[in-house]
């Protein structure tokens, strides 16, 4: 690892001007994603900011609509078992934890979460393979190369990698909003507006500028909340990163869906809204397994999956529809 | 970079980049004994435990958070030693396996391995042994896991079957294959806190 000088932030103020000022500073929470970063020389910081020490950001508290916000230093597992999460949004519990370990989940932050990097091998390889997303300009190895891991939406020639979070597509199919700092004030982004396609700048993961800082997340209340469900698949059934997942949320009205949400993760550079499908599944019976297909289907009708992972485009419909029975049964 | 620095991972030092830093002191309780050590800021905390306190339970084995070997307690709860920065735990209480014992008796969890034969080579063991010790707690405090069939249910210690066990330890990895044995071994010390 590099050398770096280190400091602990005690107010946002300071901590976010310093951030503006310095291209080469970063903010460190739970240091899981940046550490291994650093290590593998992808994150060269010369500064190191420890933002744990921000008062009042781990806190979840309930918002006056009946939704929840949960302070950007609040960790995964508290979070994860937070009553309250568990109660009105078991799909964020889910979605924390079938991530990681549960020595990662004690340290890594919400803030962090969504501001984890690609596990494309070729992104965090040693030997400086070509990666647009490390050092634009340099080509993407993954385009025509290992690439069974990697996106069937959304790609540009220049990147297919995929977003990690799991957390991430559960706050994308609830429409959750990121609170932000900058030097000019407090904003809110709609989750599916904070991560971004890759297009021709893919070494943006998402639409934070310097100098923001993720102050928290704000679940609002949703009709569908309670009836959630994270649904993950992967190569082994533990302690591993996404082939596909999907985190469906759903209103019932009789035996009717009166409004479905549905998000996938492992398919696309952000978590990938099945919109298409959400429209179409409105008065559809969960026990219609022909119109639930045909409905998700509409969503997979502009899939482009790369030379190795064809597969994801037979298996997201099949974990979209299992999923949203599953959240379902919980209306 | 000029003094010896136990961190070179073989690759080449890179001088300059981020330039000659500081040595930081940290203050921390280890095993129950006030600690101060001074370390570059870029040290993880399973380093200056080893290299700088001696404490050699805690494992280098992935230094990627990969396997669990570094795992140690910081205030309580288990975490990867080798990816946190020591200085990142100035004033804070860390238990390493060496800790766990008290009056000269084995936790049980500790007793718990012998009985069941919960190791071979015994590389992972320290690592495995202070990752159920702190995931116990997290069990009786009623946390749910991604094995656990309903989670907006509460949790309580008795619905800590194998399955939830394996799930829960899956942070640990064993090369010698040894997960029968640990998984029995848990669930008996399990039963005894």
């Amino acid at each position: 690892m590099q050398t770096f000088t280190f400091s602990r932030a005690t107010d946002p103020t300071t901590a976010i001007a310093a951030h503006a000022e310095d291209p080469h500073l970063a903010f460190i929470a739970g240091g899981t994603d940046l550490i291994g970063l650093m290590k593998d020389h992808v994150a060269l910081p010369q500064h190191v900011l420890d933002i744990n020490s921000l008062p009042d950001m781990s806190r979840i508290e309930a918002l006056p609509d009946g939704g929840l916000r949960i302070g950007a230093l609040a960790r995964m597992n508290d979070v994860a078992a937070d009553v309250e999460v568990r109660r009105r949004f078991p799909v964020i519990t889910e979605s924390l934890l079938f991530a990681a370990s549960g020595q990662i989940r004690n340290m890594a932050s919400m803030g962090g979460n969504i501001m984890q990097r690609t596990r494309c091998a070729y992104f965090r390889d040693e030997d400086d393979l070509p990666c647009n997303k490390r050092r634009p300009g340099s080509g993407c190895a993954a385009r025509d190369g290992l690439n069974r891991l990697h996106a069937i939406f959304g790609w540009s020639d220049e990147c297919v990698a995929t977003n990690p979070s799991d957390l991430a597509v559960a706050l994308a199919a609830l429409d959750a909003n990121v609170i932000v700092q900058g030097p000019e004030g407090q904003r809110s982004i709609t989750f599916t507006q904070f991560q971004r396609l890759p297009g021709n700048t893919p070494d943006h993961d998402n639409v934070l500028e310097r100098g923001d800082l993720i102050i928290s997340i704000e679940v609002p209340q949703r009709i569908e909340g309670r009836a959630s469900h994270y649904l993950k698949v992967r190569d082994r059934q533990s302690y591993e990163f996404a082939l596909v997942s999907t985190a469906a949320a759903v209103a019932m009205d009789g035996g009717r869906i009166l409004s479905a949400r549905l998000a996938m993760g492992g398919v696309a550079h952000k978590p990938w809204r099945l919109t298409a499908a959400e429209a179409a599944l409105r008065g559809m019976s969960l026990d219609d397994i022909d119109a639930l297909k045909k409905a998700i289907g509409l969503s997979f009708i502009d899939a482009r999956p790369l030379a190795q992972n064809g597969f994801k485009v037979e298996l997201g419909q099949r974990v979209a529809l299992r999923a949203l029975q599953d959240a379902g049964g919980r209306a | 970079m000029g003094q010896s620095s136990p961190l070179m991972e073989g690759a080449p030092p890179f001088e300059g980049i981020g330039g000659h830093t500081k040595n930081m002191k940290v203050s921390m309780t280890v095993n129950g004994a006030d600690r101060e050590i001074t370390v570059e800021p870029r040290m993880a905390l399973l380093d200056a435990l080893r290299d700088e306190l001696g404490l050699t339970g805690p494992k280098k084995a992935c230094d990627r958070g990969e396997c669990g070997a570094c795992t140690v307690l910081i205030e309580g709860r288990r975490v990867l030693s080798c990816m946190t920065l020591a200085v990142m735990h100035d004033g804070q209480r860390i238990t390493t396996i060496e800790g766990l014992e008290h009056d000269t008796r084995l936790n049980a969890v500790q007793e718990a391995f012998i009985e069941h034969d919960g190791f071979q080579c015994g590389f992972c063991t320290s690592g495995q042994i202070m990752s159920a010790v702190a995931m116990i707690e997290e069990a009786k405090a009623g946390w749910p896991s991604a094995a656990t069939e309903d989670v907006t249910r509460p949790f309580s210690l008795k619905d800590l079957s194998a399955a939830e066990i394996r799930e829960r330890m899956s942070g640990n990895l064993c090369r010698c294959s040894c997960y029968p044995n640990i998984v029995d071994a848990v669930t008996e010390a399990t039963q005894r806190s």
